[in-house]
């Protein structure tokens, strides 16, 4: 079948999304970033293998956090970067996508990170740029967050290495993240064999359990026992109205807290992509306590995105 | 202008016909099935060996653009696609801007429709002003310029009592109320079927309850008022059955479904093809299977193209950014052709979808090739296989899903009123 992020010998073109990647990809991906988290540790924090590359920024929705992490994932590769904010820019001005592409294509860009509200927006910018550009989707309407869901089980592998025995749950709003698809495909191609979500009928697509998932609607059937459990975000416009009644009601429901937690394996680790809500998805003494692993994730999502830039840079031509 | 048709397949499913019949048309009428009338002399003959020989085909919705979105195509590049179409009759919704509310609109149309003579236009008026869902429209006003029913394109009225109000009120005069079922709460700004490909993509969807509840709502509005109701591109299963229930209870119903509908599922979307970013939304394979059980049986009384025409730009954006519709007028007949080989159906079944049946929802003497009946005529080769490319279709609007596929049947020639307006040179006879 026709894959747009894969060149025609099967290697990895663009990152647009976990969903048809190969099992093969995604581990050559985890076990490159395993030999990037050393040199973040070391006195000079660089390797040169993207010496005289540029990568391009490009924001057209703000996120201050994840244009850091992929800016200091390019800068430790030695590349130059540009942070584009086109939320507040061309776009305003009424420039179209191309036009924002097309005009960085022309300063020699190597590499796209994009990231745009609307699902598709990183697909349809693949399918524009010249054939030499490398496309990575750096978030993309509810679609996909295809790093992100790389760095979940990166982290997730480091803990817990034998992925053929998890009990995996996801927490909260499926329905509008990026992040839950991304972690959904990536936990299913590496082999997971249970992932749960988690969350009132509001907070999840049609059909999702055709994602390969097991469906709950309650934290202490849907926790029992499980290795990881990952929280989602929940916006601050979700929080009341028509999807939920208050933060309050969706704290007391599947907000996590310790005794929820306790429902979870004694060994259960903790994760959450960030920014938190706490005291809304997430109480405090849970985000700081021992099971919590959500520094590491950030840590090892600049070694992950490093890894798929060089991974990127490296198949050219 | 006599012209002579020979040695074609003669299709008028109207009047049961489908047999080698030589036709003979001069003054713009049809004068003769088989046997030419006396001292008939052809100042044309048209050999028609191994074509089939039809009525026009009559579309019942076809966005011309005009007025106001003439940047997406204009009257005259879609009349020549229609043409180029075998479609000789055509009803375009009233969404142009301005909105087709006020008799001068309409006389205007039709007037510069007229002056460019590739195919006869029904507009279609507004239901309400503005088609904003709140005061009514002069229906009778309209009707006298020469509206032939009365829409609120796909636009819902969200006010149950306008609509109630409006069908009541388009009953006492026996007008048509046409309407698009799709709950304007329920649809949000949902781009795709809530379904499979939705949750995948993280698309906003559009659940077929949607249809369903604003069908629900329109059936028993019908019930009560006894207006005439046409049922514009259904989309759902459910709907199918809602209308063949409807039916079955007497009801003034017809309905139609999209040409595109017959064919593409929510699948097709792939990745993100804005092509496919169509009003309805592509729904399952499910939904798909019913609405093509559905003309077969005649639930679903005719096939439109639901010709749309986007300007390029409006498709190089994100899926959910890009506007809908694709253009269709040119595929009508291709399409309906696949889908009636697919099923098994006679040629003269699909035929009727495209002929008689869509006529008379139009209340037109056309759509048939009766002795003295208005010389409407498409000629097509059904063994031709032509391939969609984007760039050589007539209408303005490039989109398509189909690009790149191959299709059965090729226009060869389409006579208007007695006039070759399209004929296999590809060079276009202004009358």
């Amino acid at each position: 079948m026709y894959n747009p992020q894969l060149t025609e010998d099967g290697k990895l073109r663009h990152l647009l999304s976990i969903e048809g990647l190969p099992k093969t990809i995604i581990n050559q991906i985890l076990d490159t970033a395993e030999s990037f988290v050393g040199v973040a540790e070391r006195e000079v924090k660089k390797v040169p293998l993207l010496r005289g590359k540029t990568v391009c920024n490009i924001f057209f929705e703000n996120s201050t956090r994840t244009r850091t992490t992929f800016e200091i994932a390019a800068k430790r590769l030695s590349a130059d970067v540009i942070n584009l904010n086109v939320s507040t820019s061309s776009q305003s001005k009424g420039e179209t996508i191309l036009d924002t592409v097309d005009n960085l294509t022309a300063m020699h860009a190597d590499m796209f990170v994009v990231r745009h509200a609307q699902s598709g927006a990183a697909h349809f910018i693949a399918r524009h740029v010249q054939p030499h550009i490398h496309v990575i989707n750096a978030g993309d309407g509810r679609h996909a967050h295809p790093t992100q869901g790389l760095l979940d089980v990166f982290t997730i592998r480091r803990y817990k290495p034998d992925l053929h025995n998890l009990r995996v749950a996801l927490v909260g709003d499926v329905l509008h993240s990026r992040v839950a698809r991304s972690e959904i495909h990536a936990l299913t191609t590496l082999g997971v064999p249970e992932v749960r979500v988690i969350a009132p009928k509001t907070l999840l697509p049609e059909h999702v359990e055709r994602l390969g998932v097991q469906v709950y609607h309650d934290m202490t059937a849907g926790l029992k026992d499980v290795d990881v459990v990952m929280m989602l975000r929940l916006q601050n416009e979700r929080m009341a109205g028509a999807m939920l009644p208050s933060a309050q009601e969706y704290f007391k429901t599947f907000g996590l807290t310790q005794e929820k937690l306790a429902r979870a394996r004694p060994d259960a680790i903790v994760m959450h992509p960030g920014p938190m809500n706490r005291g809304i998805e997430i109480d405090s003494s849970v985000a700081d306590g021992r099971q919590s692993v959500i520094l590491p994730q950030v840590t090892y999502g600049i070694a992950v995105r490093m890894a798929v830039m060089s991974i990127l840079a490296g198949n050219n031509g | 202008m006599k012209i002579h048709i020979k040695n074609g397949r003669l299709i008028d499913p109207r009047h049961a016909i489908d047999a080698k019949h030589d036709l003979f048309i001069a003054a713009g009428k049809v004068v003769g099935i088989s046997q030419a009338p006396a001292d008939f002399s052809a100042n044309q003959v048209i050999d028609a060996s191994g074509l089939i020989v039809c009525p026009g085909l009559v579309d019942l919705s076809a966005r011309l653009r005009e007025p106001g979105f003439e940047y997406k195509a204009t009257l005259e590049s879609e009349m020549l696609a229609a043409a180029a179409g075998g479609v000789t009759s055509l009803a375009c919704p009233p969404d142009t801007d301005p909105v087709l509310d006020e008799p001068g609109l309409v006389e205007m149309l039709k007037h510069r429709a007229r002056q460019l003579n590739l195919a006869h236009v029904y507009p279609l008026g507004a239901l309400t002003r503005q088609l904003q869902g709140e005061h009514l429209t002069e229906m009778c006003e309209l009707t006298e310029a020469g509206c032939v029913g009365f829409s609120h394109a796909d636009r819902p009225v969200t006010d149950t009592l306008v609509l109630w109000r409006a069908m009541q009120y388009a009953a006492t005069f026996g007008f048509t109320v046409w309407l698009q079922p799709q709950d304007k709460h329920l649809a949000g700004n949902g781009v795709a079927h809530d379904g499979e490909v939705a949750a995948r993509l993280g698309l906003r969807g559009i659940p077929a309850t949607a249809e369903t509840i604003a069908l629900a709502t329109i059936i028993r509005l019908a019930r009560e008022s006894r207006a005439r109701v046409h049922i514009g591109r259904l989309s759902t299963e459910e709907g199918v059955m809602m209308v063949r229930a409807a039916k079955r209870e007497g009801l003034a119903i017809s309905c139609d479904v999209a040409a595109n509908h017959l064919h593409l599922t929510e699948h097709d979307i792939g990745f993100f093809d804005a092509n496919c970013h169509l009003r309805p939304p592509l729904r399952t394979q499910r939904d798909k299977e019913a609405l093509r059980q559905g003309v077969a049986d005649g639930t679903i009384d005719a096939i439109c193209s639901d010709h749309a025409p986007v300007d390029d730009d409006a498709k190089l954006v994100p899926f959910a950014e890009s506007e809908a519709g694709a253009t269709g007028l040119e595929l009508l007949l291709p399409l309906t052709l696949k889908w009636a080989a697919e099923q098994r159906l006679p040629l003269g079944d699909a035929i009727a979808s495209l002929t008689c049946k869509p006529a008379a929802i139009l209340g037109l003497d056309s759509g048939h090739l009766a002795m003295n009946s208005s010389a409407d005529i498409c000629i097509f080769d059904p063994e031709h296989y032509w391939k969609i490319e984007p760039r050589a279709l007539r209408s303005q609007g490039k989109n398509t899903p189909f690009t790149g596929l191959e299709l059965p049947g090729k226009v060869r020639y389409t006579i208007l009123d007695g006039n070759i307006v399209h004929k296999p040179d590809g060079h276009h006879h202004r009358v």
